[in-house]
Order: structure tokens, then sequence, then C-alpha cells
């Protein structure tokens, strides 16, 4: 459950990868349900389901905030460079996934409307600012594409570990185990 | 003889009273006007909105309201449907394109009295970059001296344009559009 020295715990794990997919679903569905038409029998669920999707995500990754902090990341056989930029792109991903789900939930808000969790729990208005919901929407835009970029940046220096420095990198957080498979 | 008809003409002139119309300045700073709108939703329901921001002058002579004018430049981005998911939705490429067209003009090209207290003002209005001439029925609602020592005049207004002719793209804006125009003067 917990990390070790070597490898990421399954929670760790679990989060990782189930927000790592979820965000990734969450940038297709967003230029999708911006494509629909009017008609579209998904012009309403499918910006439903962002917006729930996206409160759920915020949650996890406040979640994922706190198991950071009670659980040392592996040790990896890194140079000093490479701990200082995979340190900083780790700060960036979180920073703006962080700003990302403050714009989406400010576009929502801006005119004093909750947000409704599939249909379920309803996630209150904070700021109720008319014309808020320009900034944000740009905000929220813009941010999505720049964490694409950054989580591709992301992927290609695991690829880097993995096939070029061949250390175990990748592995600790696939299998929880440094070893090359 | 051709002198003395001059003559008389410029005797005359000062004897047609003050035939300059006075300017007022549409009072967007005490909100007395507004810009309106109200549009069909699949037919079902009348949705209405308005634009919170716009500028806008008008001279007008009780004494000669055909000699009358009025401009209006509205900020597009300012569009208010009482939901800022489909504001920012309309401000978009979908519909109005606001960063592309950030204003929308109406400027008068002629006022025919219809009454009393009626008018068509017709004018060209230009949204999404294209200019088309628009009537708009009015309404004189009242004039004169306020509380505060100001001058002023008010009308009513209401249009009907159909969005798809000013080039908006999608089926939604090839249903007319009823424009609803308050709108209230402080002379200068």
């Amino acid at each position: 459950m917990f990390n070790t020295e070597t490898g990421y715990g399954w929670v760790a794990r679990l989060l990782h990868w189930g927000i790592a997919l979820s965000v990734i679903g969450m940038f297709a569905l967003g230029l999708w349900m911006r494509s629909l038409d009017y008609y579209s029998p998904y012009y309403k669920t499918g910006p439903d389901l962002h917006r729930s999707l996206g409160m759920i995500l915020l949650v996890l990754m406040l979640f994922r905030l706190v198991w950071r902090q009670i659980n040392p990341a592996p040790r990896h056989d890194i140079t000093p460079m490479e701990h200082r930029l995979s340190h900083l792109v780790h700060l960036a991903m979180y920073a703006l996934l962080f700003l990302l789900m403050i714009a989406g939930y400010f576009i929502s808000t801006a005119d004093g409307r909750p947000i409704l969790v599939f249909g379920l729990i309803e996630v209150p208005a904070l700021i109720e600012a008319k014309g808020l919901e320009k900034t944000a929407g740009a905000a929220h835009y813009y941010l999505a594409f720049a964490l694409m970029a950054l989580a591709g940046l992301h992927a290609l220096a695991a690829l880097f570990h993995h096939y070029v420095k061949r250390d175990g990198v990748l592995m600790s957080m696939l299998t929880g185990r440094p070893r090359l498979s | 003889m051709f002198k003395s008809t001059l003559l008389a003409a410029a005797l005359a002139l000062p004897l047609a009273g003050p035939a300059l119309a006075d300017t007022y300045m549409i009072d967007t700073a005490g909100a007395h006007a507004s810009i309106n709108f109200k549009a069909s939703h699949l037919g079902f329901s009348m949705l209405t909105g308005r634009f919170d921001t716009f500028t806008g002058s008008f001279d007008f002579d009780p004494a000669k309201p055909e000699a009358g004018s009025v401009t209006v430049e509205i900020d597009i981005a300012s569009i208010n449907s009482n939901h800022a998911e489909r504001d920012n939705h309309l401000r978009s490429a979908d519909f109005f394109d606001a960063s592309n067209h950030p204003k929308a003009t109406f400027v008068s090209t002629g006022i025919k009295a219809t009454g009393d207290s009626t008018a068509v003002i017709t004018g060209d209005l230009t949204m999404l970059g294209t200019t088309k001439s628009i009537d708009i029925e009015t309404t004189y609602v009242g004039g004169g001296d306020d509380p505060w020592g100001g001058h002023r005049q008010g009308f009513s207004g209401t249009a009907t344009i159909v969005p798809a002719d000013f080039g908006m793209p999608g089926g939604i804006a090839k249903a007319p559009v009823e424009l609803s125009l308050e709108v209230e003067g402080i002379r200068q």
C-alpha cells in the first residue's frame, strides 16, 4: 500500500494511472463536447459528465497531495539535474491540474449556479461574479493544452529512463518494483 | 427678384426657431437604458437576455423628430442570458465570435413619424462584421426636466432580426430574435 525505498505502493500507482487516464479522457471529452451541435443528444450529457468527473478529480487530487506528503517517493538512481528537472515538471503538473480544475469550477459557478456531480451532490458556488466565466474559460482552455504538453514531456522522460537509461524509474510506477522486465 | 428671395429667406431664418436638435447621451451610467433580446428555445419557450455594456447618443428635437438621429455601440462580450456557461458559448465562434467581432453598432439612416408619439427608426446594424438595414418601431415615452437639474427624453423600441442574415452560423441563428430597447438620454 505504501511507497517503499525502491517503488511506489499500489495507492500511489492507482492514483497516478487513474488520474492520468481520466485527465487525458477529460481533455478529449472537453474538446469533443465543445464541438457538439446544439441538437446533438450528447449536448447536455457531455458537459454534465465533464463537470462531474472534474469535481471527483479535484477530490482525488487533494487526497493525492496528502498521500504524497505522508509517503516519501522511492529513491531513484538519477543525476542531480534529472532530479531537479523532474521535480520541476511534477510541481508544474500539480499546479496546472489544480489551476485547471479551479478555472473549470469558476466557469460553471460564475453565475452562482452550483455544480451538480452525477445528479447527486451539489457543489455550491463560492464566488458569484458576472463576467468571471470569460477569464476562467480562456484560462481553462489554455491550461488544458499546457498540461497535455507537460504530460507528453513527462511520458517522454519516463520512456527515456526506461529505454535509454535503462533504470527502474518507469517500473517503480508501473509495477512498484524497480526491476526491468 | 432672386436677391429679394434670398433676403426674405435670410430674414425668415431666425424666425424658424431653434432648428438645431439637442444631443442626448444614453444614460447607461445610471442604467436607464437596456438592450434586451428574446429568442425561441426549441419552439418551447422564449429565452430572454441582454447586453450589459453599450454606449450611445441621440439628437432629438421634439418639434422635428424626423430630423433626429441615434448611434449605439454594443460590447458583444457583455452578453448576459442569465447563464455563464451559455454566455461563453454565445461569445464563441459558434455564435457571435466576440473575439473577432467585439462590437456591434447601430447608426440611424432615417426616421419616419408614424403617429403622434410613434416613429420608425431605420438604420444600419453591424454585427459579426456584416451591416444590414433594420427598422426599429419606436414609441416616445416621455421627456422633460429631471429632479436633479438635468433634462431627459426617453423612448421604447422593438425590432426583429434574423442573426443568420448577419452571418451567424448554425441552425439556431435562422430563427428570428426580438429586440426590445429601452432608452433614456440626458441632454448634454
